[in-house]
């Protein structure tokens, strides 16, 4: 605000913000200092809050369970691989909507965005059939094409709107110069291009890594990435906290960070643009 | 600017998206449109049969499908009316001049960076669970009996989890609509005398509605899919007390094998989606042209 609040009022919205802010973040506050515990202290009533003995057993437990660096792996290659492989297909179609519209662009891009609302129920039984028909359940590379599938409306609208900043003059003054096409998009576009394309590989590396309806359903260990093995944990015979705690806090961690890196795209991603 | 040679290019470049979606839309749905006719169970293959609209008639009038329905809608108002209404306070917080305030909004939006089935195990265990969990304690500390969340009130527990899982999203976007609101308005609102509840009703939320009807609209998209959350904490349990149709749909599929009640189930799904997309796709229309 842009007149002077008075300080009494600042301190009461500092201790108000900030008991609020924790609340909410409490939760994982709370598995971060779980998986500094030891199984017994995990469980133990009443619990302790920093006055235990801290550990680093669960996160060596968890990194040296055989099968762990393999769900890693499975969670990175198929949130960067299919987030890549949509940017490939998004971005001259992106890049086509924002430059050369018809009169048909917007309902196109209206009727992309209509498939992602098409809930994964409805399509389940198909993919899953075909999937096994052809040999692609528990592989990385149904995944990376599922989640590709999955996003690229999302993608295919953020980059148009990033897109749709860049002012068209500078591409027709190239044009004038004799830039040809590759040229154009090679040497005019694509530096001005990259900020937007970032973001947008962030936010979609974000959502892949969390999507939970197609990993957990399309895998079962092999291809299975981090949400499906953190799922494992969800037997009523695996209470090991501790172990859950540590292995939760190494698979929130990077997105977290990720996460706030990308607030302002965030809002924009998810969106699609109608807030800005 | 578009030339020929440039037009047909730009055909070339959106064809490939055009194509695949289309192709992602469409074979999947037929399909699952042809199998909801056909009485067919992956337990007895080679014994399908067409059977019309019988799988509809089957699963509209199961029980099951009444419960998951009204869980549905539940659950999605539930957290909708939650997130929507704290979203709201806590952007108006978050926008007030305060100490910490980067840090304090980080500490918000966190909970939607963290995967789905970790929270809600996390939820589950750590803080829900009625012997060891931490509510547990605190409900022991001030004398009153723990609450079984998940065994005595799963769909409800569900809702909470969800919803704090959303919250940061309404907050995050809330905030950024906030941000875009005159402050002078808000002083002559001032200075011609309006309290704090005048200023919110006539001057905040109003600003807010277009990006609060955002908000709404597509959450429900989102939770219209709630699936882990389910799988992990509740499996749809106790009974069909937290079965949602996403789940409903996932059961007669993937465990029951019944591939013709579940397509009869998914289009029931998509029909519903669809009724909320509608909406959506028109406001987003509007808001393309501006």
């Amino acid at each position: 605000m842009a007149r002077a609040v008075s300080s009494r009022r600042k301190i009461g919205f500092t201790i108000l913000g900030w008991i609020v802010g924790f609340l909410i973040f409490f939760p994982i506050l709370w598995t971060i200092i779980a998986s500094f515990k030891t199984e017994a202290e995990a469980i133990a009533v009443p619990p302790s809050f920093i006055n235990f003995d801290w550990t680093l057993e669960n996160y060596i437990t968890v990194n040296t369970r055989s099968d762990y660096p393999l769900h890693v792996m499975n969670s990175v290659v198929i949130s960067v691989g299919s987030t890549i492989l949509a940017l490939c297909i998004a971005i001259p179609a992106a890049w086509a909507f924002a430059f050369s519209p018809t009169k048909r662009t917007k309902d196109v891009l209206m009727w992309m965005l209509s498939t992602k609302m098409l809930p994964a129920v409805g399509v389940l039984v198909p993919i899953y059939l075909l999937f096994r028909d052809w040999g692609l359940l528990d592989t990385r590379t149904g995944l990376v094409f599922v989640l590709c599938m999955i996003n690229l409306p999302i993608i295919i609208w953020m980059l148009y709107t990033y897109f749709r900043e860049i002012p068209v003059d500078i591409l027709e003054a190239a044009r004038m110069d004799g830039a040809s096409l590759p040229k154009e998009v090679a040497y005019v576009l694509l530096p001005m291009a990259v900020p937007g394309i970032a973001s947008t590989m962030l936010l979609n590396i974000i959502l892949a890594w969390n999507e939970a309806f197609w990993t957990l359903n399309l895998t079962a260990s092999n291809a299975a990435p981090l949400t499906a093995f953190i799922a494992s944990y969800s037997s009523p015979e695996g209470l090991f906290w501790a172990k859950l705690s540590a292995a939760s806090t190494l698979a929130i961690a990077p997105i977290l960070i990720m996460g706030w890196f990308s607030q302002k795209q965030l809002v924009r991603g998810l969106t699609f643009g109608a807030v800005k | 600017m578009a030339t020929d040679h440039t037009r047909t290019a730009a055909r070339w470049m959106t064809a490939p998206s055009i194509i695949l979606l289309l192709a992602w839309m469409i074979i999947p749905l037929a399909m699952t449109l042809y199998f909801s006719t056909l009485r067919y169970n992956l337990l007895m293959p080679g014994m399908e049969i067409f059977v019309g609209f019988e799988n509809y008639a089957y699963f509209l009038t199961e029980p099951a499908f009444i419960t998951a329905f009204f869980n549905t809608l539940i659950m999605v108002g539930s957290v909708l009316f939650i997130t929507v209404c704290g979203g709201t306070l806590l952007a108006i917080l978050m926008d007030q001049p305060f100490w910490g305030q980067t840090i304090v909004r980080l500490l918000v939006i966190a909970p939607f960076f963290v995967m789905p089935v970790v929270s809600a195990l996390v939820w589950k265990n750590l803080l829900m669970h009625p012997v060891n969990g931490l509510f547990a304690f605190m409900a022991q500390s001030i004398g009153i009996e723990p609450f079984d969340f998940l065994g005595q009130a799963p769909l409800a527990s569900i809702i909470l989890i969800v919803s704090w899982q959303w919250l940061p999203f309404a907050t995050l976007i809330l905030l950024t609509a906030l941000q875009s609101l005159d402050q002078e308005q808000q002083e002559a609102a001032e200075m011609d005398g309006a309290g704090i509840f005048s200023k919110f009703f006539y001057i905040t939320l109003p600003h807010l509605s277009r990006a609060i009807t955002v908000v709404i609209l597509i959450e429900t998209i989102f939770l219209l899919s709630v699936f882990a959350e389910i799988l992990v904490t509740t499996n749809g349990g106790p009974g069909n007390a937290s079965t949602t149709l996403t789940y409903l749909v996932y059961v007669k599929a993937l465990l029951q094998f019944d591939v013709g009640s579940a397509s009869a189930g998914g289009i029931v799904a998509v029909i519903l989606a669809n009724i909320v997309a509608f909406f959506l796709i028109r406001i987003l229309g509007k808001n393309l042209d501006k």
